[in-house]
């Protein structure tokens, strides 16, 4: 049986725990046992004791952990002090940005063991449930807008009071990512009118979906990379959104900045001057801080104060700071990236490198650096298919004008000749038969216009309705008991029978079903 | 008494037919308008007890009171999931009353008739008769299919087109003979070969489209009742014949409109031929156990549930509805999804999950629900299978290509219970179940939401 181990964090203001109880017992179903080390979880608010009740070993130390356990899941990369205790054959689970950490990549491979990095899980929907950069860009997004608020002196949902009245928060989203996304709900829930825009125009319905208007920027480039990310765009297009944001600076309260492009530094979209022209006391959270920032003020970490009285906040350790709720998501993400490491749940690792999300993910194996992996065989999203050029207005009225008319020409055509029918029959035929011919029209027409009404729920009541309704054949065969030939008698005799069978059954289903019809 | 009083009744019957039939558009007012159809027949039948013609009343009363006590046996007794075949053998009697009738008319025919009129008492005594034997027989093998005992899968005949065309030729020239006198072995003849055609019609028919066959028959039924109107001249039986054919036929083709399906074909029997080999399916199904789906049910917040035959079959009727009670109970929204053909009869599944005590106004139309799939976090099927077939949308050579189908595929997530891995009763393999968002949650309907329930504690 396989040892999943979780270290203390060694990296300073990291709160967040790879393991939690709820997880550990998860694991245990899959034929691992667990061990943490003491103290793992206090920053998250979990207690030794807790997982103890969990079914988890406690350890003392982080070098008894790292001895123990064949696979360590934690959050941030390993440590230097961290590398020198993997050892052969060992699989470590992290968040690893392995374009940026060479050093940590070879250490590995010279200790002969795995490294899987959480950030590489390619963006594909069955890797959805252990994509822990979504998980984490959540809770950032929601905390990002919790800070703002903080900071920012006024309600975000308008209100008139008796006291007068307050004008809503007006909140700019820069980049609608599952960060920016999660930015715009929250604001939208604290009654906030929020804007957003991202260089992907596909996202516009996103945004309009979490009840946000899209800023439209009329330019005939989309901004959309692999894998669902933005790619770097044209200077003339950067220009134009430049003055889209120009413009709504002066406007908005607070701007959440969240555009980032794979690999390259964060781009600078929100620029001395927006910052100059916006309203003292307004709010700029930068998401994009760990890679410089959007924003030009944005320090990394700090939250500081322009002199015209505007905050610009630069922290990167929103995840961290709601350590109970990103630990909560995080172990999932690992649990999940675990379950589909163990295939047959016996507590045995499979390192599958055929598997396009177990491919993507691991940077060392075997002594050998993996990273970059090929693209995955299965595209991340569906390129929209182009649309067909939609119907003009005038296109439209054209052919509902055609299709009127050709239902017209048809119903004149079938009402003549309808007509014409009755009149050859009324030529020959006698005038009683006639005026049986006249009721027998009337009625199908009635039944016709009758029918279309009834709902299709009452579908099986109305045949059972009209079943007993045709039972009216009664009164033919009533007519004719009468007779004075015995054949006919006994035969309208059962007619009579079989009919009235039919009518009181029919009569009586029909109750019973409409009965059973209510209203919650 | 006066025909003119007779006539003034009729009258007032035939209204309150109208309105029985024009209360069913929704519950409230059906409950009422049924009323109205039982004072209509009481009405009918009492003013034509005191017709001249009318006589041996000790008889007549002995039968219409076994008649009657039958019917309430047999209505008192049947299972809401035994409805369909219950409507189908009720038809076949109107089909057998009328044939009776018919030869009655032939046996002793009204007095008085001469040339034209004559002549057209004699057609209309074949067409009641012949109407009302292929009523008698389809309706008689649609019980068998619906009640299970007759192999519900078409019979395909070689050259059936050919046979039935050339039974309805031999029919018209017996007709023809009968018209000229050549004696009452015409029409008896006749009415065998129609007793043929009917039986052949109906057996030719898969049991998918029960439905319309049903609703089709019940039309049938009504236009016999019509033809014999036109040979006793009464114009009650004309007026309520032609109601229930003229509803009986719009409902087939309001069935047929849902099944994508030309009315003609149905009624002819057998699928149309498949043009191309069916798209191969990639993917595998994936099984899944009552813990998943409580737990995925636990965390949802809408809920759709389709049902299908299957949940008829199983009886599961009640188990979904106190699955539903508790999901709502939990503040979840809860919604069912009904196909306009899932089941064996036009409505079929409302009924049902009416007797269960599920509130009608969380039953949804197809239309009314198709475009809340996307925003809907679980989705669970339940015996319901060539209503949810995406190759309906996607497959242009399948054969249910074109049919409008319920989206689930697009639901975050698909539950489907369901016997085995088979198909469905149109045999075509189901791409739904190799999605990947949909659980294969494998066993009768009724044990698998029983033992969900238990997880749900």
């Amino acid at each position: 049986m396989l040892i999943i181990g979780t270290p203390k964090e060694v990296a300073k203001n990291e709160n967040r725990v790879a393991m939690t109880p709820q997880s550990a017992t998860d694991l245990q179903k899959l034929g691992f046992a667990c061990i943490v080390q003491s103290g793992a979880g206090a920053a998250a608010r979990i207690s030794d004791a807790d997982y103890r009740d969990a079914g988890v070993t406690v350890v003392r130390s982080a070098a008894e952990l790292w001895k123990q356990a064949d696979v360590i899941a934690k959050v941030q990369a390993p440590s230097t002090a961290e590398t020198k205790k993997m050892k052969k054959d060992q699989t470590v689970i992290s968040f690893v940005n392995p374009a940026e950490n060479k050093k940590l990549l070879d250490a590995a491979k010279n200790a002969g063991s795995s490294l899987i990095a959480m950030d590489m899980v390619p963006r594909i929907s069955r890797a959805q449930k252990m994509d822990a950069l979504s998980s984490m860009a959540n809770i950032a997004g929601y905390r990002s807008v919790i800070e703002a608020g903080n900071s920012f002196g006024r309600f975000f949902t308008g209100q008139i009071t008796a006291a007068g009245k307050v004008p809503p928060a007006k909140v700019l989203v820069i980049g609608a990512g599952v960060a920016g996304l999660a930015a715009i709900g929250t604001a939208q829930s604290l009654g906030a009118i929020v804007r957003a825009f991202d260089v992907r125009p596909e996202v516009a319905e996103q945004i309009e979906s979490m009840g946000a208007e899209f800023l439209f920027l009329d330019f005939d480039e989309s901004g959309s990379g692999d894998g669902g990310y933005a790619a770097p765009s044209s200077p003339e297009f950067r220009e134009k959104q430049l003055a889209l944001f120009r413009e709504q600076a002066p406007d908005v309260d607070i701007v959440i900045t969240t555009a980032l492009i794979p690999g390259r530094d964060a781009p600078k979209l929100w620029l001395k001057d927006m910052v100059e022209a916006m309203k003292p006391g307004s709010v700029v959270v930068d998401l994009a801080a760990e890679r410089g920032g959007n924003c030009d003020f944005t320090v990394k970490d700090e939250k500081i104060e322009t002199k015209n009285g505007v905050t610009v906040i630069g922290y990167t350790d929103f995840p961290s700071q709601m350590a109970t709720q990103s630990s909560n998501l995080y172990a999932t993400n690992i649990r999940h990236m675990l379950s589909d490491l163990t295939p047959q749940k016996d507590g045995v690792i499979v390192h599958d490198m055929e598997d396009d999300v177990i491919r993507g993910a691991t940077v060392v194996h075997k002594k050998k650096i993996t990273f970059p992996p090929p693209p995955p065989k299965i595209q991340a999203i569906a390129k929209a298919a182009p649309k067909a050029p939609e119907p003009t207005p005038e296109e439209i009225a054209a052919q509902e004008l055609a299709a009127q008319r050709q239902a017209g020409i048809r119903e004149i055509s079938m009402l003549a000749g309808g007509t014409l029918l009755l009149m050859l029959i009324g030529a020959y035929a006698p005038a009683s038969f006639m005026q049986h011919v006249i009721v027998f029209a009337l009625a199908c027409f009635v039944g016709f216009q009758v029918i279309w009404n009834v709902s299709h729920a009452l579908h099986t009541p109305l045949m059972a309705v009209t079943n007993a309704i045709s039972g009216i054949i009664i009164v033919g065969a009533l007519l004719q008991v009468g007779s004075s030939n015995w054949l006919v008698v006994i035969l309208a005799a059962i007619s009579v029978l079989i009919a009235t069978i039919n009518i009181v059954g029919g009569f009586m289903v029909t109750r019973r079903m409409l009965a059973m019809f209510q209203k919650s | 008494m006066s025909s003119g009083f007779i006539t003034a009744v009729y009258v007032a019957a035939s209204i309150l037919f109208i309105l029985s039939l024009g209360g069913m558009s929704n519950q409230e007012s059906a409950k009422r308008s049924v009323w109205y159809g039982i004072v209509g027949m009481g009405l009918a039948v009492f003013a034509t007890l005191f017709s001249a013609e009318v006589g041996n009343y000790w008889l007549i009363i002995l039968v219409i009171a076994i008649g009657a006590t039958l019917g309430s046996i047999v209505a008192r007794r049947v299972e809401m999931t035994g409805m369909p075949q219950l409507v189908a053998a009720l038809h076949s009697f109107v089909g057998l009353a009328a044939v009776f009738i018919g030869i009655n008319s032939a046996v002793v025919p009204p007095e008085g008739l001469s040339g034209a009129e004559q002549a057209i008492h004699e057609w209309e005594v074949v067409l009641g008769v012949f109407i009302g034997a292929i009523t008698f027989t389809g309706s008689i093998i649609a019980y068998g299919k619906l009640a299970g005992s007759i192999d519900g899968k078409p019979l395909i005949l070689p050259a059936r087109h050919w046979m039935n065309l050339a039974a309805v030729i031999l029919c018209l020239l017996l007709g023809f003979a009968f018209a000229a006198h050549w004696g009452i072995w015409t029409l008896i003849l006749l009415t065998l070969i129609a007793f043929a055609i009917g039986a052949h019609l109906v057996m030719g028919i898969g049991g998918a489209d029960m439905p319309v066959v049903v609703s089709m028959l019940n039309s049938y039924s009504g236009w016999a009742a019509a033809a014999t109107g036109f040979l006793l001249g009464n114009d009650l039986l004309i007026v309520v014949g032609a109601l229930v054919g003229s509803s009986g036929a719009i409902l087939s083709y309001i069935m047929c409109r849902a099944m994508n399906r030309n009315f003609i074909s149905v009624i002819l029997g057998g699928f149309g031929g498949q043009t191309g080999p069916a798209m191969e399916i990639e993917g595998e199904m994936m099984a899944t156990e009552a813990d998943a789906v409580a737990a995925a049910l636990d965390a949802a917040s809408s809920v759709v549930i389709v049902p299908g035959y299957g949940m008829a079959v199983a009886q599961a009727q009640g188990s979904i509805s106190e699955l539903t009670r508790r999901l709502r109970a939990a503040g979840k929204s809860v919604r069912f999804a009904i196909h306009p053909v899932a089941g064996r009869l036009p409505g079929h599944m409302n009924v049902l999950l009416a007797e269960a005590k599920v509130p009608y106004d969380i039953v949804l139309e197809m239309d009314e629900i198709n475009d809340d799939f996307p925003e809907t976090d679980v989705v669970m099927v339940v015996g319901s299978n060539d209503i949810v077939n995406p190759a309906a949308q996607e497959d242009p050579n399948s054969p249910i290509a074109g049919m409008p189908v319920l989206e689930v595929w697009k639901a975050k997530q698909v539950f489907v219970s369901k016997r085995g891995a088979g198909t469905g009763y149109s045999g075509v393999e189901n791409p739904l179940f190799f999605k990947e968002n949909t659980r294969m949650f494998y066993g009768d309907a009724k044990a698998s939401v029983d033992t969900l329930l238990q997880k749900m504690g």
